[in-house]
């Protein structure tokens, strides 16, 4: 500070090189902003048809060309990504096409750039706390619709179509008005889950209905044991067992009502009302396990493997998730969530279906090579692979080879998914709706603190309906 | 060489300044420029909105909450850690007990720099992960366990600090306070070190008390650092995205719980920006960020603009 630089007199100074420059800047800068108002760097390449498409035959319905290259990016979570290397390995000999492989958790980060730079990769399982909404990448046109991959016959049985290999229901997720595209892979259910050998040790039943779910709740917290836990911090999992709670109560037109926004889908329905009445009597009557409204997912699900609590919500994936954590002899048990008096579904019926969606983006550079690869994921040599890698079911009817021994919870779900047969059902809202998804679930974290009592709670998520029901672009987005 | 003078020093100034307006100038204006349309954040496909975004910003409670919890955050963090900084700082340089040689530190001073410095070096990631410990909502918690132990809270009934909308803004502001002191006591120590010994002395000699020699010396002479510090420490209060995203309850992505009570602009900006896919509009969250954060850094400069001493 205070130094001085003497130059000459006719000399330029430097601050009026400085004052010159910073002028020009000034104008040139918003001058060409104006110019190419909000321009981007990015161009918008086609996709190179002609010289990736090669020979169609039966085997290869797309075309896919040999010698290829396809680029995958697969989200590494609780799955891991073990599973597709084991493809893309598959992949490599049988059409001598080679993958490049990114495992990763940041999927925005990664790949915002890249969509918008118009340079996606082929294939992308967009999962995970940082996965790009799919709502979102289908507003902006960057899915492929994925019917021909759908159509195109199935690899086991070329009689087939591949759509008609699949449990009902599983592509409805991926479902952006009236298009399918994103394949939900994972077949998944939700619900409670409890320690065999727990229930074992002190004389529990399965409780079939909410008073005896609450009996056990009572038992359990007065021996020490919490009764429910769940994964707070993210207030989503609670969320999952008030909407099945509702669902199950007033059958599946209490849950479309929710999904079309329909203006008494909370305030008015009294499923809605009996639904979180009940939740917030386990909330008063202090059967939560200490604490659990402030624990991450790791944190509450280790405490409920450490018998603190006797059950916990989440869908089926936990098995994989806690396999560290899990004592030897846990015997990992699902529950489907327990009925109100009067509900219009069986107890028997679950929260079903595919998540972990996989899309290929509209722009990817080897289109033919995608599809096949997706073709090849709906075989059942590429599920059994995928079962044996990641302890979880695929969407393929029937996928899993028998050989396969599966882990106690896992089969528990197998067992589950077969009593519910056709009684399966699946919210839709959260992949259409966001914000009005967040605006739920924070209620639904005000409600567990006791901040909040019911009637508030159903006010507060009619008024997220009702905001939704306004944007115009939600008019697209209906189910029957 | 007049000429080549010229040359000269433009040939140095050219690349910053290249460099300045492509990777600072350029975005803010593209920023702008995306805040007028319905950008949704995935593809180059938009409409031209103009102001709309900005309209119904005024109208989305959630982010004039968030300001408001900047707000708080601006005017408490810089004071609080200030304040900290200067006291132990003056401490550590002349807070020691006057014998014989005259001015010094407590005794220990050396050791206690060390380590009030510690908790600069940790990143806000490991920062996060181990105040998420402290607070556990749980008996495992540091807090909890703590106080359980004592028997001051049932274990039946441990504090939920982050799950508390009168706590979880105070829990953050420890963190961040915590973090921050030892660096600025660093810093005002530096400056105190150049302060000639024989003020203090003199003043001493007059009869001066601890906390006159403070006010009356070591505070006008450190004008220059507590003002940097206090735009620093502005900056971090403006920000807060790390801390938030990853310590309070989930609002759908990026923390902000519980019911957003944690919720500052950033975390307000980047969900709407990548998780619900509003990015035109978050834009336009980011532009009114920028601006304010420009009138904050000129008028923190000019309240705390003084004249300044030679010594």
């Amino acid at each position: 500070m205070g130094s001085t630089v003497h130059h000459g007199v006719e000399g330029v100074g430097r601050r009026d090189l400085i004052k010159r420059s910073a002028a020009l800047g000034l104008v040139a800068a918003p001058g060409m902003g104006l110019l190419s108002a909000c321009a981007s760097g990015g161009g918008s390449g086609d996709p190179d048809e002609g010289g990736t498409r090669g020979k169609t035959s039966k085997d290869n319905p797309f075309g896919a060309k040999k010698g290829g290259k396809l680029d995958v990016v697969v989200f590494k979570g609780g799955y891991g990504d073990d599973y597709a290397k084991a493809w893309e390995a598959d992949f490599g000999r049988k059409l001598g096409i080679t993958s490049t492989h990114t495992g990763t958790q940041e999927i925005t980060g990664k790949l915002q750039p890249r969509f918008n730079a118009g340079n996606p990769p082929d294939l992308v399982d967009d999962s995970g706390a940082q996965k790009i909404n799919i709502d979102v990448l289908y507003k902006n046109g960057q899915l492929l619709d994925l019917a021909e991959v759908l159509d195109a016959p199935s690899v086991d049985d070329p009689a087939k179509k591949v759509r008609d290999t699949l449990i009902p229901g599983t592509l409805d997720p991926g479902l952006q008005e009236g298009k399918i595209v994103a394949l939900n892979y994972i077949y998944t259910v939700w619900g409670l889950w409890y320690s065999g050998k727990l229930f074992k040790d002190k004389g529990w039943e399965e409780p079939k209905t909410w008073a005896d779910f609450l009996a056990i709740c009572k038992d359990a917290t007065s021996q020490g044991i919490g009764g429910l836990a769940h994964q707070g911090k993210y207030p989503y999992y609670i969320n999952v067992a008030i909407m099945d709670l509702i669902a199950k109560k007033g059958g599946l037109d209490a849950m479309k009502a929710i999904d079309n926004l329909d203006p008494r889908a909370f305030v008015g329905s009294d499923a809605a009302q009996e639904a979180i009445e009940a939740v917030y009597e386990v909330v008063e009557k202090g059967y939560l396990m200490p604490g659990t409204n402030g624990l991450t997912h790791t944190e509450s699900q280790t405490r409920w493997n450490q018998y603190k609590a006797v059950f916990i919500t989440s869908g089926s994936w936990l098995e994989n998730e806690q396999l560290k954590q899990t004592p030897a002899d846990f015997d990992m048990k699902f529950l489907p969530m327990p009925l109100l008096p009067g509900s219009k579904l069986p107890f028997e019926a679950i929260r079903a279906g595919s998540g972990e969606p996989f899309i290929i983006p509209a722009k990817a550079k080897n289109l033919p090579a995608a599809q096949e690869f997706m073709r090849r994921m709906l075989s059942k040599e590429w599920s059994t692979l995928f079962a044996k890698q990641a302890n979880s079911l695929t969407i393929l009817k029937d996928g899993v080879d028998p050989s396969v021994r599966l882990r106690p919870g896992t089969q528990s779900t197998v067992e589950a998914s077969k009593a519910a047969g056709d009684n399966t059902f699946r919210y839709l809202y959260t992949e259409w709706y966001g914000e009005m998804g967040t605006a739920i679930e924070a209620a639904s974290n005000e409600l567990m603190a006791k901040r909040i009592q019911p009637k508030e709670w159903l006010k507060r998520c009619q008024a997220a309906v009702d905001k939704q029901a306004k944007d115009p672009a939600s008019k697209k987005n209906h189910r029957d | 060489m007049r000429k080549g003078q010229y040359r000269f020093v433009a040939g140095f100034l050219l690349v910053p300044v290249a460099l300045y307006v492509v990777f600072v100038i350029w975005p803010y204006i593209q920023t702008f420029g995306y805040s007028l349309t319905d950008w949704k954040g995935q593809s180059q496909t938009f409409r031209f909105v103009g102001l709309d975004n900005y309209r119904k910003l005024f109208q989305d409670d959630v982010f004039i909450e968030a300001i408001g919890h900047n707000i708080l955050f601006l005017v408490l963090i810089p004071v609080i850690t200030i304040l900290l900084a200067l006291f132990f700082a003056f401490m550590l340089n002349a807070g020691g007990r006057g014998r014989a040689g005259g001015v010094q530190g407590v005794a220990g001073a050396r050791f206690y720099k060390v380590l009030y410095f510690f908790p600069q070096v940790l990143s806000l990631a490991i920062l996060a992960v181990l105040f998420n410990a402290v607070y556990r909502s749980d008996g495992g918690g540091l807090l909890n366990g703590f106080l359980i132990k004592l028997g001051l809270v049932d274990a039946d009934k441990p504090v939920e600090w982050l799950n508390e909308p009168n706590m979880v803004l105070w829990a953050l502001l420890l963190v961040v306070v915590w973090h921050g002191v030892g660096f600025y006591l660093v810093l005002f120590s530096a400056a105190m070190q150049s302060i000639p010994r024989d003020i203090y002395e003199a003043a001493l000699i007059d009869g001066a008390s601890r906390n006159q020699s403070f006010f009356r010396i070591t505070l006008p002479l450190l004008w220059d650092s507590v003002q940097t510090a206090w735009v620093y420490l502005g900056i971090v209060a403006m920000d807060m995205f790390v801390l938030v995203s990853s310590m309070t309850q989930n609002m759908g992505a990026y923390g902000g719980g519980p019911d957003h009570h944690s919720d500052v602009m950033s975390t307000v900006m980047m969900r709407n920006f990548l998780y619900y896919g509003k990015s035109g509009y978050a834009c336009a969250m980011g532009v009114v960020m920028l601006l304010l954060t420009l009138v904050l850094s000129v008028v923190t400069l000019r309240a705390t603009r003084r004249e300044r001493i030679e010594f």
